[in-house]
């Protein structure tokens, strides 16, 4: 029987090592020092391996000391190994990113991104105002008949009101017979011809005069047109509809006026204002009850049916929304107005 | 239209302040567009009476004057003027008044003499033009009474109205203080003129024919003598500045005043240049011509027998001799006209056609007050009136002794329209709930006569209208509905909303539109918006074929083209922009263009999309283009043509659904030239409706495949006649059904290659819908894609 080890000796060389370990884990400069720490100490020939080993050699009383200080011995270099691969670890890391350091603001190049010009978004808005009140949106063609620009909206040849439209004639057809559309009701007749009713359209479009541009005026401009036509459309209705716009489009707390005017195309007739909550009023547009003239030219018998129509322009809204102090200005083409968009 | 209050309230007692007056003029649709009070304000001014006049000492320009204004207690004053004498009535502004013009009179001395005041001139009162002396008033005068009163002349309240076309009688004091005072509710009249006449009848020394009864369906005349013609009294030259007219002289100014009043234009023939007083109504006959009162011979315009516009011609009144005196209402003829000689007149107002009159006064570009009263439309039944009117002013301003009777053509007697009323449909119109009593209380008061209610044969409760013959416009149950609305007040309707039963939405094309504008404006393209018009040659110069329609009256021969293309507009803009030094410009529109048609019909307006990239080529215009497909999920492709209008090398057709729908590529050189644009630019344009109807299909969802892909990249070398589009195609169609994608990664060009051909590197997916792809399935698709690319396209192998 070999000679019994002596357990404290067998303790004070495991603790000497793990001593030694747990010092050189904490110094380790690299996960390589580390790796080859930790193989040394629990490697076959390691100072571990050896105290298990000897736990059969010392007296028994004492094997269950010696165990619980290999356990010890164990956990001891596990950890200390553990902690500073962490450290290393994550130092390795920050050393990359602190390498990787950006300064976001330089970086270079502006992103292109295109503007939907004011007029349009006016002109969608409104549609989409129109479409919630129930609404459709109807057009026509900007090269129109006379017939359908002047004659079937109740202004016959050689009527004076004609010249007030200002006109641009085409050379198309028997002269004077076509025209470019001065406004968008004759796509109220379209409809009414097309459509059986009831109607309630609305009629965005692009209109065009002989007016020379000014800073309110344009040869070329955009206006937009509604038509009801149902079994009992009177002026209230009219009223009560303009109310209702006006408060979904510019919002509460405006409010709606009609007072008498006169159209050609409509009988009564009225000028529509719009009070802002300051309490001051904006003229908008026109409108009126749908002359009977009109309503049969449009194949609708007025016995039967009647209704309303409005328009007013569509370009005012820079003005009133966005400030333009002159309409010209939206209509160059000019990158730097349209980028304000 | 200024109407002024004062002289509303001869015939209406109105009441209120002006802000409520006009509110409640505005109300019945005669829009005020202003209130002004104008004329004196002569406070402090009084009639004084030069006592004594002696030179200054000092000074030559100047006079001392003594005036003494009826307190027996003479002040001096220094006055420039040298026009008045001892003993007469002069204007005399004490210390302390403030002048018209705002100049404070205060006591000063001037060149050591004291002065207490000023004497005024016409000028100064701002009665007159007359700078030149001090006014000298009527000696009868009371001494200190305020010049205001003895005058007759006070601060006028006036009220700017915008009058509507259909509203001609709101062209006159009469006209508007008879509806503002249905409104108020307070009694109107109308005075019956008193005439004293005398002497051989009218109807003895003067005639009238009319030959053209459409042209003048009435006519009447009356006779002055003894006129003399001076300056018209303070009173109405105050009415006349007010209301906007200038005063003339005694005639001319009752004239004017008779039209303002009464809305009836009148002319005055001196008698004695009429050969027997004789007056012939026609049309102009060819090759007349009549030198008008202003000097200018006109040549007259002669029916063409279209009955329409110009067709009408001229109207004249000719003499006994049938040669035109006078331009019927629109101005009268040199010869005839009145002047200081003048003693005897004849006096006309008539009814002319409105057409005719509209037209030869624009025509001559001669619009005036009268003009504009005839083309709206004067009440026939009021031409008596009026020159009853006249001759009353005249025989008490002028002392002119008027002769009796009234001399009257009427063609065709003229009725009142009637207007058979429903009252049920009035309610209906104007969503009220009326009864006919009422209706007829607010009718009546402005002039149209209602009969007493009846049922008619469908049994609806009716009233007969009888429409004044002062509104040529009312002859529809809707126009009288109107009538009823006006004066029931459009703010006491009560609001409704009508119940839209269809959804509001936009339809298909409409949103699919507003979709593409956003993929232009993703893309980087701002939203431009040319004017369609172009110049003659544009189209040309942008090397594009066609003719657009023209204008036939446009406003600028550089605006009278209508364009065919969106390039030529996007050009303009772009060169615009370079101009003012704006570099990379991406502009975009969307809009119509019009491609003529044969035979009249109306052109073909195809709306179309387009984008010019500044400063950019073809290449930044494809990928805009691809850019575009991918937002739109539209599958565009391109195939290499020359295009109209584009470099003819660097230019493609884009092919959607297999068809031709645009065109991609860079702008011809020469165009920009032409449009003085600089470098290159890239241009994209695409027909609206076939992305539209792209854009409708829905699309359906295809399952995603849970197998692997195998990805693998080929090169080879193309000859570069054979487009990349082709060989990707090629390689897509013959790994069928397990490529998914085949992506042009990189080209180049080496002389190592050999000339002519480039590389393409193609980098491809594939992928089995039902398993995993085996080493032979991608070997066996591999295999399929190069012969494929060698067999068809003569494709090398890298």
């Amino acid at each position: 029987m070999p000679e019994l080890s002596s357990t404290d000796a067998v303790l004070a060389e495991l603790n000497g090592a793990v001593e030694a370990i747990v010092a050189n884990a904490e110094e380790a400069g690299d996960i390589e020092t580390l790796d080859s720490l930790e193989s040394g100490a629990f490697g076959k020939a390691g100072p571990i391996a050896s105290a298990r080993k000897a736990i059969g050699e010392v007296p028994p009383h004492e094997r269950k000391l010696l165990g619980l200080a290999v356990q010890e011995s164990k956990t001891a270099v596990e950890t200390a190994i553990a902690s500073r691969r962490g450290a290393l670890v994550d130092g390795e890391r920050s050393r990359r990113l602190e390498a990787e350091r950006m300064d976001l603001s330089e970086v270079v190049g502006e992103p292109r991104v295109g503007h939907i010009h004011p007029l349009t978004q006016a002109w969608e808005e409104l549609e989409d105002t129109f479409i919630g009140m129930g609404f459709r949106i109807a057009e026509g063609p900007h090269v129109e008949t006379d017939w359908h620009n002047f004659d079937a909206l109740n202004i016959p040849k050689g009527h004076p009101a004609r010249d007030a439209f200002d006109s641009l004639y085409v050379n198309n057809g028997d002269p004077g017979s076509t025209v470019l559309r001065t406004h968008t009701s004759p796509v109220q007749i379209r409809t009414m011809l097309e459509d059986d009713p009831p109607i309630y359209i609305v009629a965005p479009g692009r209109v065009f005069r002989r007016d020379t541009a000014d800073a309110t005026h344009l040869p070329v401009f955009h206006q937009i047109e509604g038509l009801v036509i149902d079994r009992t459309i009177s002026l209230a209705d009219l009223a009560g509809t303009i109310e209702e716009f006006t408060q979904a489009f510019f919002g509460k707390g405006f409010h709606s006026r009609l007072r008498p005017n006169y159209f050609p195309f409509t009988e009564p007739s009225a000028e529509f204002d719009i009070q802002r909550p300051d309490g001051s009023w904006l003229e908008l547009g026109g409108c009126g009850v749908v002359h009977p003239h009109v309503l049969k030219a449009g194949g609708i018998d007025p016995e039967e049916w009647s209704g309303f129509a409005f328009g007013f322009g569509i370009d005012r809204f820079l003005t009133i929304k966005h400030g333009v102090d002159d309409l010209r200005d939206a209509f160059t083409n000019d990158v730097r107005f349209l980028e304000q968009f | 239209m200024r109407a002024v209050l004062s002289w509303m309230r001869e015939f209406a007692p109105i009441e209120g302040e002006p802000d409520q007056i006009a509110a409640q003029l505005t109300s019945i649709g005669l829009v005020v567009e202003g209130v002004e009070t104008v004329g004196s304000s002569w406070d402090g001014i009084v009639v004084a009476r030069v006592v004594a006049l002696r030179p200054h000492p000092e000074a030559d320009k100047i006079q001392l004057v003594d005036v003494e204004a009826g307190d027996g207690a003479p002040v001096q004053v220094c006055c420039g003027a040298f026009n008045m004498a001892v003993g007469d009535k002069v204007p005399f502004a004490t210390i302390g008044t403030v002048m018209p013009n705002g100049m404070e009179i205060a006591q000063r001395k001037l060149r050591g003499e004291m002065s207490n005041g000023m004497l005024c001139s016409g000028a100064e009162l701002e009665l007159s033009d007359d700078h030149d002396g001090i006014m000298i008033l009527d000696p009868d005068l009371a001494l200190g009474q305020p010049l205001a009163t003895v005058l007759g002349v006070t601060a006028e309240t006036v009220f700017d109205i915008d009058v509507e076309p259909n509203r001609p009688e709101a062209l006159s004091v009469i006209g508007i203080a008879r509806d503002l005072a249905a409104k108020q509710g307070v009694p109107f009249a109308l005075p019956e003129p008193a005439v004293p006449a005398a002497g051989t009848d009218a109807g003895d020394v003067c005639s009238i024919r009319i030959q053209d009864g459409d042209l003048c369906p009435r006519f009447a005349m009356r006779v002055l003598r003894n006129v003399t013609n001076a300056q018209s009294p303070a009173w109405m030259q105050a009415r006349l500045d007010a209301a906007g007219m200038r005063p003339i002289s005694t005639i001319v100014d009752i004239s004017n005043y008779v039209m303002l009043e009464t809305g009836h234009p009148n002319h005055t023939f001196d008698l004695d240049t009429v050969p027997d007083g004789q007056l012939i109504v026609r049309r102009a006959r060819e090759g007349e011509t009549l030198t008008t009162l202003d000097g200018v011979e006109r040549h007259l315009l002669v029916p063409d027998g279209s009955g329409i516009g110009r067709g009408l011609g001229d109207g004249v009144i000719a003499n006994r001799d049938d040669d035109p005196i006078s331009l019927a209402g629109v101005m009268g003829g040199f010869d005839t006209e009145i002047s200081d000689a003048t003693t005897n007149v004849l006096l006309e107002a008539a009814v002319w056609d409105r057409m005719s009159i509209a037209h030869t006064s624009r025509r001559l570009n001669l619009r005036s007050e009268a003009s504009t009263r005839f083309e709206r439309g004067v009440d026939p039944l009021g031409v008596e009136r009026a020159l009853d009117r006249f001759c009353e002013l005249a025989a008490e301003l002028t002392g002119a002794q008027i002769a009796p009777g009234v001399v009257v053509a009427e063609p065709h007697p003229i009725e009142a329209t009637v207007v058979s009323t429903r009252v049920h449909r009035v309610n209906h119109l104007l969503g009220t709930d009326l009864a006919a009593d009422k209706m007829i209380d607010l009718l009546s008061p402005i002039g149209f006569d209602c009969s007493p209610v009846y049922n008619n044969e469908a049994g609806a409760a009716t009233f007969d209208v009888s429409v004044p013959t002062w509104r040529p416009d009312v002859g529809l149950e809707a126009d009288i509905a109107e009538e009823v609305g006006r004066h029931f007040g459009y703010d006491n309707i009560e609001n409704r909303v009508p119940v839209s039963l269809q959804a509001g939405q936009l339809s298909d094309a409409q949103s699919a539109r507003r979709n593409i504008l956003r993929a232009f404006a993703a893309a980087g393209c701002s939203e431009a918006m040319p004017m369609p018009f172009l110049a003659p040659g544009d189209l040309a110069a942008a090397g594009l074929g066609g003719d657009g329609l023209t204008l036939t009256n446009p406003l600028v021969a550089e605006e009278s083209v209508l364009r065919t293309s969106l390039l030529p507009g996007l050009l303009k803009a772009l060169a615009y922009n370079q101009h003012r030094g704006n570099h990379d410009v991406r502009l975009f529109e969307m809009g119509a263009v019009y491609l003529p048609r044969p035979d009249g019909e109306l052109p073909d307006e195809p709306w179309w999309v387009a984008a010019v990239l500044g400063d950019a080529d073809a290449s930044d215009a494809v990928t805009t283009l691809r850019f575009v497909g991918a937002f739109l999920g539209l599958d565009l492709r391109v195939k290499n043509e020359t295009r109209d209008g584009l470099h003819p090398t660097r230019s493609a057709a884009v092919i959607f659904r297999g068809k031709t729908i645009g065109e991609v590529g860079e702008v011809d050189p020469s165009a920009m030239e032409h449009f003085e644009a600089s470098g290159r630019a890239g241009w994209l344009a695409l027909q609206v409706d076939p992305l539209v109807a792209g854009l409708s299909s829905v699309p359906k969802a295809k399952k995603v495949s849970r197998f692997p892909t195998s990805d693998l990249d080929l090169a080879f070398v193309v000859p570069n006649e054979v487009p990349a589009d082709a060989v990707r195609d090629s390689l897509l169609k013959a790994g069928k059904p397990l490529t998914r994608s085949v992506e042009l990664f990189d080209v180049f060009r080496a002389e190592s290659l050999g000339e002519d051909v480039r590389s393409l590197a193609f980098s491809i997916r594939l992928q089995a819908d039902d398993r995993t792809l085996s080493d032979d399935d991608v070997s066996s698709a591999r295999k399929k894609m190069i012969d494929e690319a060698v067999k068809r396209h003569s494709a090398q192998l890298r």
